[in-house]
């Protein structure tokens, strides 16, 4: 299988050594309430008044839009398929916990939404999946990518210096580099929303790896959102993580669920309790359930759930 | 530790298994290992032979390695003078006519910065091709195979390897032309392509090396970001690896300082340097480097001035020291660590 990076990239005109503008994100404009002959997936807010929408980091209500979606979605590597017929929607304004024994698909999943998956040759993908109402085929696949940003379990800054890192997804290729002096709000602005902007803000020309893990694993947060995702994906973020910085992350991720839609795999039901609006639940390839939290939790409707995050809530 | 002694004790230990008439029983292998550390049963005569063996060569190696350093800073010491090091070799039968070694002294590191010059770029590309294409890996194989190839051929064979490619009229440029229009195939530029060969090994093995040990996720990362694989290597992995190949580099100057092979062969016989007319003359030109020199002027070679040999051998010899202490800074600092 051919990966698209290999392609040479043509037409980065004048207009691509310009850095995008961060979307402002004014709530009440995000969310045209469509009602009527709109043909799409159902409106996750029709219906719903604002304040029975998702809440934000300070009970404030949050409006929830749909971003990604798939669609009978499969992932098999060779023979073995590890993501079965998953249809799941992926929405701005709420955090979507994916939970599930180790193994049974979620990493995948997660990794298809961005293309990342394409990087393994034997993976093959059947269904669909849409971003903003396009499938994400019909993307060039590094547009995709700054449009659906990723975390790690492992931190992993780059070696250079703490502003560099941030500003890593902003700078072209080719010959014309944008200046420091463009560059610096959005770096900054980044690393505000990140939460790490007191930490570091005098000593950004420090070398990113000196940092202690958790300010790395936000450094790799505010890198992602400096090049303006609607949504970010984060494998077992805080995995490596001591719970200080977790609860700092957590926090952080919350912080940021109006602005960008998140997607979190977690090995821990606790945390996803914490910060979920949503969670799915995968066991072995299946979307066994997807629900709010507090149902996913409460009152799962499935055995295999009640089983799984049973053993979890005690 | 005692274990490594075991093995390397010479002669293979008789004991119960090893007889097939042996009546006694034959120990399970879990036992056997236990017994290398056990201080009941073990420590043969074997065992301990090898054990004095391997303290033996172990201090005498020491000792060698001391011997040299000492004889040649001795030797050095008494006959370097500084002036030595500024002035031109000059032909003489007295001794005290022949001038110091500048040129030698030049030649050495003019000629190890052009082979450099070309082993890195050369063997970076090639590093980074087979870690991150390498595809068909048969193609790959290949490519190692050639690389181990080029590691293995005696530097006197690559030298006269060099001459007859060099010495090809399409090749002229590189080189002196003589008025029928021979060409001389023996210049800096010549020899540089030859000892570029040398540290080529060196510099693929170790950016490989430093390739392999970042994670993928940090190349995902890049990818993730919206990078496509060539910026990702030139702004991630590239940076990433620098201490590897400046490690690579640096072992490399120090194969190419000592090599004598190809500076006999392919550098001309003048102790002088003597550029060619014209553009890149110097490059073009003939010299010396301080393994020929000491080579020409030692008791074995022709000229008779075995003082300044020695002379220049110690100040050889501390230039090869100084790359080596360069190569473990190296590995010491600078290395991007990710858990
Ligand atoms: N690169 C790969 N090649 C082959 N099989 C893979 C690969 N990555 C994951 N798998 C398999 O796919 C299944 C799902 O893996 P993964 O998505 O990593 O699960 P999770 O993240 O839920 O632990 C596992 O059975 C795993 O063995
Ligand atoms: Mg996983």
């Amino acid at each position: 299988m051919e990966l698209k990076e290999d392609q040479p990239q043509n037409g980065s005109g004048p207009a691509a050594d310009v850095p995008p503008l961060r979307r402002i994100v004014v709530e009440s404009e995000t969310v045209p309430i469509r009602v009527g002959d709109y043909a799409g997936p159902p409106d996750p807010n029709y219906g719903r008044e604002p304040w029975q929408v998702g809440a934000g980091s300070e009970g404030e209500p949050v409006w929830v839009e749909e971003r990604m979606r798939t669609e009978d979605l499969s992932i098999a590597y060779g023979d073995k398929r590890a993501v079965k017929d998953v249809t799941i929607e992926v929405n701005s304004g709420e955090v979507l916990a994916l939970i599930g024994p180790s193994g049974c698909g979620k990493t995948t999943l997660l990794r298809s939404l961005n293309r990342l998956v394409e990087l393994t040759p034997a993976a093959k993908r059947t269904g669909r999946i849409i971003l903003d109402d396009q499938s994400v085929d019909d993307f060039d696949v590094t547009q995709l990518r700054s449009r659906v940003g990723m975390l790690f379990q492992q931190p992993n800054p780059f070696p250079m210096s703490i502003f560099d890192n941030v500003a890593y997804g902003l700078r072209e290729r080719g010959s014309k580099k944008p200046r420091k002096k463009i560059l610096e709000p959005i770096v900054v602005d980044a690393l505000e929303r990140a939460g790490l902007w007191d930490e570091v803000s005098s000593n950004l020309s420090h070398p990113a790896l000196a940092l202690s893990g958790g300010q790395q694993q936000r450094l790799c947060i505010a890198r992602s959102l400096a090049v303006s995702p609607e949504v970010l994906l984060l494998d077992e973020p805080c995995s490596a993580l001591d719970p200080i910085s977790t609860s700092i992350i957590e926090d952080t991720i919350v912080e940021l669920k109006s602005e960008v839609a998140i997607v979190i795999v977690t090995h821990n039901l606790q945390q996803a309790a914490r910060i979920a609006d949503r969670v799915a639940f995968m066991y072995l390839g299946d979307m066994v359930e997807q629900g709010a939290a507090g149902q996913v939790f409460g009152a799962p409707r499935e055995e295999r759930t009640q089983d799984y995050v049973g053993g979890g809530f005690g | 530790m005692s274990i490594d002694v075991r093995t390397a004790a010479p002669g293979p230990r008789p004991g119960p298994g090893s007889d097939p008439t042996d009546p006694r029983p034959k120990p399970k292998p879990s036992m056997s290992a236990a017994a290398g550390i056990s201080h009941e049963t073990g420590w043969s005569v074997g065992d301990r032979v090898g054990l004095v063996a391997a303290w033996v060569c172990g201090i005498s190696l020491c000792v060698v390695a001391a011997s040299i350093v000492l004889f040649m800073a001795w030797k050095g010491i008494q006959f370097l003078h500084l002036d030595m090091l500024t002035t031109s070799p000059e032909a003489s039968l007295d001794q005290s006519k022949t001038g110091g070694f500048l040129d030698p002294l030049v030649g050495t590191l003019l000629l190890t910065v052009i082979g450099i010059a070309f082993a890195v770029p050369t063997g970076v590309a090639i590093a980074v091709w087979l870690t991150e294409y390498g595809r068909p890996s048969g193609l790959a194989r290949l490519v190692e195979s050639g690389v181990e190839i080029v590691a293995g051929t005696p530097s006197i064979v690559l030298a006269i390897f060099g001459l007859l490619v060099f010495q090809q009229s399409f090749m002229g440029i590189f080189s002196f032309t003589a008025e029928g229009g021979a060409v001389f195939g023996r210049s800096f530029l010549t020899a540089g392509a030859m000892m570029a060969l040398i540290a080529l090994p060196l510099v693929i093995g170790s950016t490989r090396e430093a390739l392999n040990t970042i994670p993928r996720h940090v190349r995902e990362a890049s990818y993730a970001l919206g990078k496509d694989k060539a910026s990702t290597i030139r702004r991630v992995l590239l940076p990433s690896a620098r201490s590897g190949i400046a490690t690579g580099a640096t072992l490399g100057m120090g194969r190419i300082c000592g090599d004598t092979a190809i500076v006999v062969i392919l550098l001309g016989a003048s102790m002088q340097t003597t550029p060619e007319s014209g553009f890149l003359g110097l490059f073009r030109g003939t010299g010396s480097t301080l393994t020929s020199y000491v080579y020409n002027n030692s008791p074995a070679g022709e000229g008779n001035a075995p003082d300044k040999a020695y002379a220049a051998a110690f100040v050889l010899l501390m230039i090869v020291i100084l790359l080596n202490f360069v190569v473990s800074l190296i590995g010491k600092r600078n290395k991007p660590q990710w858990n």
